[in-house]
């Protein structure tokens, strides 16, 4: 399943630094997207466009993860040779994600 | 209780005109602010203004007023907008001008000034927020521009004195539309928790049709009706600050919880750690929530002292960048793209284009997104080649050897494109509050 089945998403950006909220649909699903849509996640998807850290504030009262992606817009949005400099774009990128499907059994423990 | 009633005609320096005549129309508003200033743009209007000294303001100003101000005046609405740019005052005597032409004599034109601080950046180093080994120094000679984020006093004053427009340079974004609540309703300056709920307000407003449904529909996932009449935001608030975001009933676009969360967040770091020159704004427990057909209660919102310090942006003359473009179609139409990227490569540096970053993108495969190749082929790519240089001379010459794929590259290369332009970049620094005096002038048209 793709986070797109669960959450929007919206990007914005300040110098060298994007931000992008994941919110879910429904916020009952909240605590799955908190579950899997981590950092570490977030910067594995975007290896090789972020250089910099991946932060990642929750805000359970919206049902909403925020993502600070820092050295994500190729030195800045002003001298970007990117064709989105902005960035604009990486939310519908995020929203490819793959995450487990919900209704399946979890993995047997060991 | 007392109500004010805020509209957002702009949320960046292009936008639509009619929105904002429709909020001056129907919106049975008290206040219409204009935000018109990107980063960048106060540099570009900088440049402006040292070409002729009369320009450097936003060059939509006067369409903008020329659709409002008769509704405004004669609805008693008052204008704010940052559409000063470089240059207030020149601003303020071209909105009484316009006014003058209207027949609409005694409009009182407010311009805030003082967020120019680029003599005090240009006297000593300061550390660049971005580049923390870095200082200003090593932009020496290149700096054009230097403007602090100027907070909501000098507006609040300039409302005070009865100005029925208020046009200012760099001041906070939300600020636009926090001044008339601190102004409308008497708020002291330390009073933190009403000026963070002031400030979410002012972030949901300030980028206009970004919370009544633009940037946000996704068909199938998230509809949005009628985006070619969308109507822009105005917020219903009390002196408690909390509010109510709606719009103009039978405008097109949607207020929701959705749309009005992804607002809410937009642009954001730690959401419980927004820094405004007024105050540190929290958003980390606004609550959102729904109050009838686009209507989105907004509550919760709280505050920390401010730190005492401006952000400052300081534009300079960074590079040169060359971009040329040229599209393939049909069958091996990506392993011709693929070829004339080689060519370009080898042609610059045979012919001895000096490039400290060379960008190769095909759009439709990986400009946007460096994923895997989409299978199967796609039926057409589009090659572009950016590069950025020292001097337009080779700035020029990447677009050319693009250009010329038309006759010396891969077969059926078509709808060739190129350009060469200077790159104004934006830097950031903090400077204490006491660096940047605002000041009020006032003209009557």
């Amino acid at each position: 399943m793709r986070l797109r089945a669960l959450a929007h998403a919206r990007t914005g950006d300040k110098g060298d630094i994007s931000s992008i909220s994941v919110i879910a649909y429904d916020p009952g699903d909240f605590a799955y997207l908190a579950e899997h849509v981590t950092a570490a996640r977030v910067a594995a998807h975007f290896a090789g466009t972020v250089h910099g850290a991946v932060e990642r504030y929750e805000l359970p009262g919206l049902g909403a993860l925020n993502f600070v992606l820092h050295a994500a817009l190729g030195g800045g949005v002003t001298r970007s040779l990117a064709l989105d400099a902005h960035g604009k774009s990486l939310s519908s990128s995020l929203l490819e994600m793959e995450l487990p499907d919900p209704q399946a059994p979890a993995a047997a423990a060991p | 209780m007392k109500t004010v009633r805020i509209g957002s005609g702009a949320g960046y320096s292009g936008d639509r005109i009619e929105p904002a005549m429709e909020l001056a129309e129907h919106g049975d508003i008290a206040y219409l602010g204009f935000e018109c200033l990107a980063e960048r743009t106060i540099a570009l209007a900088q440049q402006a203004r040292l070409a002729d000294p009369e320009a450097g303001y936003d060059p939509l100003l006067g369409a903008r007023m020329e659709a409002v101000l008769a509704a405004c005046w004669a609805r008693g609405i008052r204008i704010i907008t940052n559409m000063g740019a470089a240059n207030p005052h020149a601003a303020a005597a071209e909105v009484a001008r316009i006014a003058r032409k209207l027949g609409l004599a005694g409009i009182k034109i407010a311009a805030v000034t003082g967020d120019d601080v680029l003599a005090r950046i240009a006297a000593a180093p300061h550390a660049l927020m971005e580049r923390p080994e870095e200082t200003t120094a090593s932009l020496e000679g290149r700096i054009v521009s230097a403007n602090a984020y100027l907070g909501v006093a000098p507006i609040v004053r300039a409302l005070a004195a009865d100005a029925d427009v208020v046009i200012t340079g760099r001041v906070a974004d939300p600020a636009l539309f926090m001044a008339p609540l601190v102004h409308e309703f008497g708020w002291r300056m330390d009073d933190w928790d009403a000026l963070g709920r002031a400030t979410v307000i002012g972030h949901l407003l300030e980028c206009a049709g970004q919370i009544t449904g633009g940037y946000f529909a996704d068909p199938g996932y998230k509809d949005v009706a009628d985006l070619a009449r969308l109507g822009f935001p105005l917020a219903e608030v009390g002196a408690d600050g909390n509010a109510v975001i709606t719009k103009v009933a039978g405008s097109g676009g949607t207020v929701s919880l959705q749309s009005c969360k992804e607002q809410l967040l937009y642009e954001l770091h730690d959401p419980a750690r927004y820094y405004q020159p007024d105050v540190v704004a929290d958003f980390s427990a606004v609550r959102l929530e729904a109050d009838g057909t686009d209507r989105v209660r907004v509550s919760g919102g709280a505050g920390a002292a401010r730190t005492g310090m401006l952000k400052v942006s300081i534009g300079y003359r960074d590079s040169f960048v060359g971009e040329g473009q040229i599209s393939y179609a049909g069958a091996g139409a990506l392993a011709r793209g693929r070829l004339a990227i080689e060519i370009v490569r080898e042609r610059l540096r045979l012919t001895g284009v000096a490039t400290s970053e060379l960008r190769c993108d095909l759009i439709g495969v990986d400009a946007l997104h460096r994923g895997p190749v989409p299978a199967p082929e796609p039926a057409e790519v589009r090659l572009r080649i950016i590069g950025r240089t020292d001097s337009l001379a080779e700035a020029l010459r990447i677009g050319n050897e693009v250009e010329t794929l038309y006759t010396n590259g891969p077969a059926g290369g078509g709808g060739a494109w190129k350009s060469a332009r200077e790159v104004l970049g934006v830097v950031s620094t903090l400077v204490p509050e006491s660096a940047a005096t605002a000041a009020v002038s006032y003209q009557v048209a």
